[in-house]
């Protein structure tokens, strides 16, 4: 699993690359859980590398949510492979999370 | 055709397992939403032997096999280590509480029984087997 930050004014993009399972969740969640990521307006996953995501995974973005919105920063995911939303949707997350068909509508959000 | 695997109770050992029954599953004229819903199931109940039974101890091994029956996924996961684990009734995750309370677990049996059309939990000798079946068409 491989996490690239990429910041450009008021967002941060993290793109998402390999498989998110209770292994590698950890990589994700030092990657959020710096104090820097609360000066963002939105931070946008890229989920187009993302090829697997297990219930660590979720797990990790589930945990910070509160945070994100306590200090107003949107957290949007874009470019989800089927197989990926598929999960979110059979928890019904999809309903509780912002997820998008691309980057243009993520930044839009 | 069965299929069998052994690992040893780390989870650096996930991904072999994922790959272990994506590979068995790739002769089979299945959607990859469907291969990753057997995938996952599988995941989840390994890293819960794993992680909870067995506390990532290295010196104990997990015992996979797969087989179909028609079109009937039959998956064992036998635990050699001798703490019996049998996870009780799994209720609805509440994601809003776990939301408000910064939760990270709590979910994973829960998706494995959406995702299978039959989850088992059972003792043989002093060791801990879950079955796992699904209706793969």
């Amino acid at each position: 699993m491989k996490v690239t930050a990429q910041p450009s004014a008021d967002t941060l993009t993290l793109l998402l690359d390999g498989e998110l399972d209770a292994s590698s969740a950890i990589v994700l969640d030092t990657e959020l859980a710096k104090p820097d990521i609360l000066n963002y307006r939105k931070v946008l996953i890229d989920c187009a590398k993302l090829s697997y995501i297990s219930s660590a995974g979720l797990g990790v973005f589930i945990s910070h949510l509160q945070r994100f919105q306590d200090a107003n920063v949107k957290l949007i995911f874009f470019n989800m492979q089927e197989k990926v939303f598929n999960v979110f949707e059979i928890l019904g997350l999809d309903a509780l999370m912002t997820i998008v068909p691309s980057v243009t509508e993520a930044e839009a959000a | 055709m069965k299929s069998a695997l052994r690992i040893a109770c780390s989870r650096v050992h996930l991904q072999q397992v994922r790959d272990f029954v994506r590979n068995y599953l790739t002769s089979r004229q299945l959607s990859e939403v469907a291969i990753n819903q057997v995938v996952l199931a599988v995941d989840e109940v390994v890293a819960n032997f794993i992680i909870h039974a067995n506390s990532e101890d290295e010196t104990q091994f997990l015992d996979l096999t797969l087989a179909f029956d028609q079109h009937d996924l039959n998956v064992e996961i036998a635990d050699n280590g001798d703490t019996i684990f049998l996870p009780g009734p799994t209720p609805n995750p509440d994601f809003h509480a776990y939301i408000q309370q910064g939760r990270k677990g709590g979910m994973g049996m829960a998706l494995v029984n959406r995702l299978m059309d039959r989850v088992e939990f059972f003792t043989r000798g002093n060791h801990t087997v879950c079955h796992l079946s699904k209706h793969l068409a």
